[in-house]
């Protein structure tokens, strides 16, 4: 089976992280790992397992561009906006993994196939991957006029982005409820807790649909859950939904238990975006590889010169 | 003892929205607040139980929008500041903003007590709008007094004008307060107050708040007729009456005090504010305050004792918000009683 060779932009937690599960694809080939500091863990490690380094920041990255035609960005929003310009002129598909959201904001399981013609796409954040899955399927069989989510990950977990920008999470993750769930109204909670051992990354999903049908909601909740689970083995509900028939609410437990890979099993949060990340590119690659309606991508890749590897 | 002014801040219009089930009146709001502002208590908090933009499933949906019971308090506070609650990760800086339009002069930014550094933002921004900031580190029975110390001084760095040992779950014993209210008043400077914000849940909000005075602590949190979260906070008109007969001014009028608790805040409440088995729990276990009227509904809801729930929640080593992990729990014990009973 042929691959779409891919790089990953900074070599902190997420994208050492990354490495291990493009590893596992059958669609995609690892190639570069771009950083800027020589001596980081992340560099290192791809440079024993094979892959080609540079600690010279995306410049130097792009003087290979003939190696790669999907990019997962894994540095910082402030980075990123500059990224983005540099691999939109190199014709590269961009991977966003920071709350940077130059592209559409995307869910693998509710609307990836309708951004695969976009050139630079927003993982959202972790709450988000975890939670909007759970709106968009409530939402397909009773409309969710309210969808509020809380998500509570281990203080370990939260590295200084997160949380010196503790509102983009909030507001980024409301937005998804509305614009990618389809919720009439959406609010995102955050919560950190310090316990040791560290505790698993748990969701509560709560909404208000317009018609409680207990058995439709269950059935695609329930499908959905295993939908994700695909691509994030560690994804589970905690319990059936909760229904309150009163209020007409539905409440849904996750827990998100990391597969394990570079960042411990804890960090269920940060696993959830590189496993996503990856499903991601890798509808791309499918795309790109043309085993789906792929003519345009394909174009595309074409035009920035890189054709179709094969 | 310290000489220092005493500045109180009266929590009855926030954290007595906990005890109120969210569901006060823009009306009460208003005649509350005037009546302390009359009764010269110098810092009136008036927010969602769990702070701007608590409103919500996980904490309770207020009765009515935020922005009608903060504004009726700033139209009636001619004497004192109006003061709002805001914890990052459930509000944002754009309610913080709102909020000082609408009339909000102090803000008390309050994060667990290990997690201060997710403040610095919204601090910075009180500072920015010219707010009086006080940062609040909640839960900290949880922290040893260094971490505490070493958590305020973060929040210090960001710009706070006062660093609080918040005892949410009400489970300081005396020393231990002290221990805490040392530790911070030693490490911060001499311009940044030190706070103290009690409950009541094992008996000892007052005797916590005189140890507090005693080691520096000048910003002080109590509640007409004790109006809070679990077994309430330290009852502001019994502490301004002991402090009085300490010789230690606070600027608030007893006898008018009085006649708000008794007259404003009493007839309104819809609990009696006790140590009963559940509060003390909390208080005995370690546990969020807030949590006692979710555990006592989940505990209904799924045919389970509240303190099993309280205690397996403390256990866990739940953190202030962690609202929806009691229906969690609430559902394993409920589980885990049918599976007893089917093995009979």
């Amino acid at each position: 089976m042929n691959k779409i060779p891919v790089a990953i932009i900074g070599s902190g937690n997420i994208g050492t992280d990354l490495i291990n599960k493009i590893r596992r694809s059958s669609l995609l080939e690892m190639t570069w790992m771009c950083g800027v500091i020589p001596e980081s863990d992340g560099l290192a490690r791809a440079r024993s397992l094979g892959y080609k380094t540079t600690h010279q920041g995306i410049e130097d990255l792009l003087q290979h561009a003939g190696d790669f035609q999907i990019v997962f960005d894994a540095t910082t929003a402030k980075a990123h906006v500059l990224h983005a310009e540099l691999l939109r002129k190199a014709g590269k598909i961009a991977i966003d993994l920071t709350p940077a959201a130059v592209g559409p904001y995307v869910v693998p399981t509710v609307n990836i196939q309708q951004h695969l013609d976009k050139m630079n796409v927003n993982l959202t954040t972790c709450g988000g991957q975890a939670t909007t899955p759970i709106i968009a399927a409530i939402n397909r069989a009773s409309h969710v006029e309210y969808a509020e989510i809380v998500s509570t990950i281990s203080s370990k977990s939260a590295g200084p982005g997160t949380r010196q920008n503790i509102d983009e999470f909030t507001q980024t993750t409301a937005e998804g409820l509305v614009q990618i769930g389809g919720a009439g109204r959406g609010k995102a909670i955050i919560v950190l807790n310090p316990a040791e051992p560290p505790i698993l990354m748990r969701n509560t999903v709560y909404a208000i649909v317009q018609e409680l049908d207990e058995e439709a909601i269950t059935r695609q909740v329930e499908a959905m859950a295993a939908a994700v689970k695909q691509y994030v083995p560690g994804y589970k509900l905690k319990a059936k939904p909760i229904y309150d028939r009163r209020d007409r609410k539905v409440t849904v437990l996750l827990e998100v238990e990391g597969a394990g890979d570079y960042l411990p099993k804890y960090a269920g949060n940060l696993d959830i975006m590189t496993s996503a990340a990856v499903r991601v590119a890798e509808e791309f690659a499918r795309k790109l590889l043309g085993n789906g309606a792929g003519q345009e991508a394909q174009s595309k890749a074409s035009v920035s010169g890189q054709g179709v590897s094969r | 003892m310290n000489t220092k002014a005493l500045r109180v801040c009266d929590v009855t219009l926030r954290d007595g929205d906990h005890a109120m089930e969210h569901q006060f009146t823009v009306e009460q709001i208003r005649t509350i607040a005037r009546g302390l502002d009359e009764a010269g208590v110098p810092l009136i908090e008036v927010t969602h139980g769990d702070g701007l933009a608590g409103s919500s499933i996980q904490y309770g949906i207020s009765r009515e929008p935020e922005e009608e019971y903060i504004e009726a308090a700033a139209e009636v506070i001619r004497h004192g500041k109006l003061t709002v609650l805001l914890l990052p990760g459930i509000g944002t800086q754009k309610e913080l903003k709102q909020a000082a339009g609408w009339g909000a002069k102090v803000v008390r930014v309050a994060t667990h007590c290990t997690e201060a550094d997710i403040s610095e933002q919204h601090i910075g921004l009180a500072k920015k709008l010219g707010m009086e900031v006080g940062g609040f580190l909640m839960m900290s029975h949880m922290a040893p007094p260094s971490k505490l110390a070493e958590q305020a001084k973060l929040m210090e760095s960001y710009g706070a004008d006062c660093v609080y040992i918040v005892d949410s779950a009400g489970a300081l014993l005396v020393t231990e307060t002290r221990e805490r209210v040392r530790a911070l008043r030693d490490a911060l400077s001499d311009s940044t107050a030190v706070g103290f914000h009690g409950h009541n849940n094992l008996c000892l909000s007052v005797a916590n708040t005189l140890v507090a005075i005693e080691e520096g602590a000048t910003w002080i949190d109590g509640s007409t007729c004790g109006l809070g979260a679990g077994s309430g906070n330290t009852p502001t008109e019994v502490l301004v009456a002991v402090l009085k007969k300490m010789n230690l001014e606070t600027g608030v009028d007893l006898f008018r005090l009085m006649d708000v608790a008794e007259e404003m805040v009493r007839p309104i409440m819809l609990h009696p504010t006790t140590i009963d088995r559940a509060c003390l729990t909390i208080g005995y276990a370690g546990v969020y305050s807030t949590f006692l009227r979710h555990a006592e509904r989940a505990a209904e809801k799924f045919h389970v004792d509240a303190r099993d729930i309280l205690v397996e929640l403390g256990r866990r080593k739940t953190v202030g918000g962690q609202e929806d992990m009691i229906v969690d729990v609430a559902v394993e014990l409920s589980e885990r009683q049918t599976h007893a009973k089917a093995i009979q």
